[in-house]
């Protein structure tokens, strides 16, 4: 443990400094970092999808693959602790902002677009900015598994695209995702709280 | 060159056996005789006053030394390290598409909202963070520091007196105390082995069961020594009787140590090779225990049906068995394997709760082989545990055997102050089924089905 954490204190210098992480306390980047230890089996400081499907309570979720999935940047197998760090932030509660309001650090990427964009990207599977007809089938599939018929799930996603596209492309870009979820309390349900 | 080197020699040979008849004598007086009794000194219990009171120095000096020097201490996570919302899937939905949509459910067709993948979100990304399982099969992690390197997380050089501390310990634990371990523990297996092979050759009888019950408790008194673990039992009025299975949770391979070391218990287990199958051929010529070849145990049936034919005959001692089938960390309970719980018999729960600031007892199997645990286990301070005795339990009228197993379960965690978990220890080793990830998807579609009589 000792060398655990004399590599986190470097770390967390990068961190504060390049990344705008200034405000996650020291103790919560030193869990973080434990426990993303701790995931590494193969110890070599990045986390592979096995890593992560080691984790009972993800696998048995039905969207646990997509939400793998977005740790993991365009074509690679592995993320360092950095990338980990840097999609947990999505997750943190919008009032942390307050205490430090930095105007040229640009929008945090716990800001209420940020999240509504995680969760975007989580529907858009090829990663084309729109959300077709057939992505939605298939995260919808995901989510009910063999329990609907495939009529029914087609016309639930004609419905779900009739209600929310509005430029007539059959598909869902942000901007509409956006529209739909404006009354949603975006900021409360996709936000962790740290204990301490 | 002759004449210098006999008297030397013979001072030598003299210095050697005095040392010897001096060392015996000790041991004889103050292990084996009390472990033969069942007595005790009180040595250990003082021994581990004077240890506590160190830990407490040593833990308010690297608090004190940590503010002067402004730096921030590690506080490790006994109860999570994020708040959970402990809502069902169903609550949380009905919230986020009653403040989303204000559209009405017509009830006649699946209600679907794109807000839904919120919930499925954070629960997953909070599983990542922080979950119930994993952490299960690692050692915990303790509030102070107990001056062992193994259970560091704060210690950086904070006063010379605080090293010294250390230094003097780990002198203490590696050239005090785990030579005297390493000669008892020898010394108790030695025995064990050498009386029950003799009692093997007495008649089946009275005598021989008498005899067996006393050398068998005599040696793991002396393994208990070898181990310096202070034990603590309650409810001893609870100990099982012939012809009932005692269940127990499981952290480590001195469990059965523990409690073998207070009654007589027949052994459940697999045969193995080298110095364990030695050990246990010898155990079976005094008493009967229960050993399977390796190609038995994938028969449920052969195994159940020993099982009972044991458990019925009650001249027979009570079977011991840890159900969970693999180590858990102490801090909690998981899934007992309902496989003794479907033999009609009493069952007598055990809880087992061990101090970890004395010592690790948990047996991470993935990172530690047995011979390197067991030399942790001998160089650590102490082993400091509890065990509750539980009134026994038999299944009700009704009841299956996964719900008695549950009801147990239960029982025997909030004894111990454990966290009762559904999920399997095989998870150690295994991933998770996909039914359980099927069920998920269940629950969700009946939700999308909400208003609607017929699926």
């Amino acid at each position: 443990m000792i060398v655990v954490l004399s590599r986190s204190m470097t770390i967390l210098l990068l961190l504060k400094v390049f990344f705008c992480f200034s405000a996650v306390s020291h103790s919560q980047i030193t869990r973080l970092y434990s426990r993303f230890h701790s995931l590494d089996k193969g110890e070599n400081g990045a986390l592979s999808r096995e890593d992560f499907q080691r984790i009972p309570e993800l696998a048995i979720n039905p969207l646990g693959d997509r939400i793998i999935n977005a740790f993991f940047p365009e074509g690679e197998d592995q993320v360092n602790f950095r990338g980990f760090m840097r999609t947990l932030a999505h997750f943190r509660p919008v009032e942390d902002n307050e205490k430090n309001k930095d105007p040229n650090s640009g929008e945090p990427l716990n800001s209420r677009n940020n999240k509504l964009l995680f969760a975007f990207r989580l529907y858009d599977l090829d990663r084309d900015d729109k959300i077709s007809r057939d992505e939605l089938l298939q995260v919808l599939r995901m989510m009910v598994g063999v329990n609907i018929s495939d009529e029914q799930l087609g016309s639930i996603a004609d419905r779900t695209i009739q209600e929310a596209d509005t430029n007539g492309d059959m598909s869902i870009s942000f901007s509409e995702f956006i529209k739909v979820l404006e009354k949603v309390d975006v900021e409360q349900k996709m936000s962790i709280r740290f204990l301490h | 060159m002759g004449l210098l080197e006999s008297p030397f020699n013979s001072l030598l040979c003299m210095l050697l056996g005095i040392s010897f008849t001096v060392w015996f004598t000790l041991l004889l007086v103050f292990i084996v005789v009390p472990a033969i009794f069942g007595l005790s000194f009180g040595i250990r219990t003082l021994y581990m006053k004077v240890l506590l009171k160190v830990f407490e120095w040593a833990t308010l000096r690297i608090e004190r030394g940590a503010k002067e020097k402004k730096h921030l201490l590690y506080k490790p996570n006994t109860n999570g390290i994020i708040a959970k919302k402990p809502t069902s899937l169903e609550e949380e939905l009905k919230e986020i598409r009653r403040n989303g949509s204000g559209r009405d459910l017509d009830g006649s067709s699946p209600t679907f909202a794109v807000s839904d993948i919120f919930y499925f979100c954070r629960r997953g990304v909070e599983s990542i963070v922080d979950d119930e399982v994993t952490k299960r099969f690692t050692a915990e992690e303790l509030e102070s520091w107990n001056l062992l390197t193994r259970s560091n997380y704060n210690f950086q050089h904070i006063s010379a007196r605080l090293t010294a501390l250390w230094g003097l310990g780990l002198l203490i634990r590696y050239c005090c105390l785990l030579p005297l371990r390493l000669t008892l523990a020898i010394t108790g297996v030695t025995l064990l082995v050498v009386f029950t092979t003799i009692i093997g050759f007495l008649p089946n009888g009275r005598m021989k069961n008498f005899l067996s019950e006393k050398v068998h408790l005599m040696c793991y008194r002396i393994c208990v020594r070898a181990l310096t673990a202070i034990i603590t039992y309650h409810h001893s009025e609870n100990k099982p009787k012939n012809g009932g299975i005692c269940v127990a949770n499981h952290t480590s391979p001195i469990d059965v140590i523990i409690l073998a070391s207070d009654g007589c218990y027949a052994m459940v287990g697999q045969t193995h090779g080298g110095l364990m199958g030695i050990i246990q051929r010898s155990m079976v010529k005094a008493c009967p225990h229960i050993w399977f070849e390796r190609s038995e145990i994938k028969d449920r049936h052969l195994v159940a049906k020993r099982l009972s034919d044991h458990v019925e005959d009650k001249n027979k001692l009570p079977i011991l068995i840890f159900p969970e089938g693999t180590c858990i960390n102490n801090t909690s309970v998981m899934m007992f394997k309902k496989g003794s719980f479907e033999i009609a018999s009493t069952i007598y729960p055990v809880a087992i709760k061990y101090d970890p600031r004395f010592g690790e007892a948990f047996w991470n199997s993935s990172k530690f082989g047995m011979v390197s645990y067991l030399l942790r286990m001998m160089s650590s301070w102490a082993i400091v545990c509890s065990v509750w005795y539980l009134p026994p339990m038999s299944r009700q009228e009704g009841e299956d055997a996964v719900q008695f197993a549950n009801r147990v379960k239960a029982a025997i965690a909030r004894q111990g102050g454990l966290v009762d978990l559904l999920w399997d220890g095989g998870l150690k080793r295994s991933k998770v089924k996909d039914t359980f990830k099927e069920e998920q998807q269940k629950l969700y579609s009946k939700i999308l089905w909400d208003h609607n009589s017929s699926p």
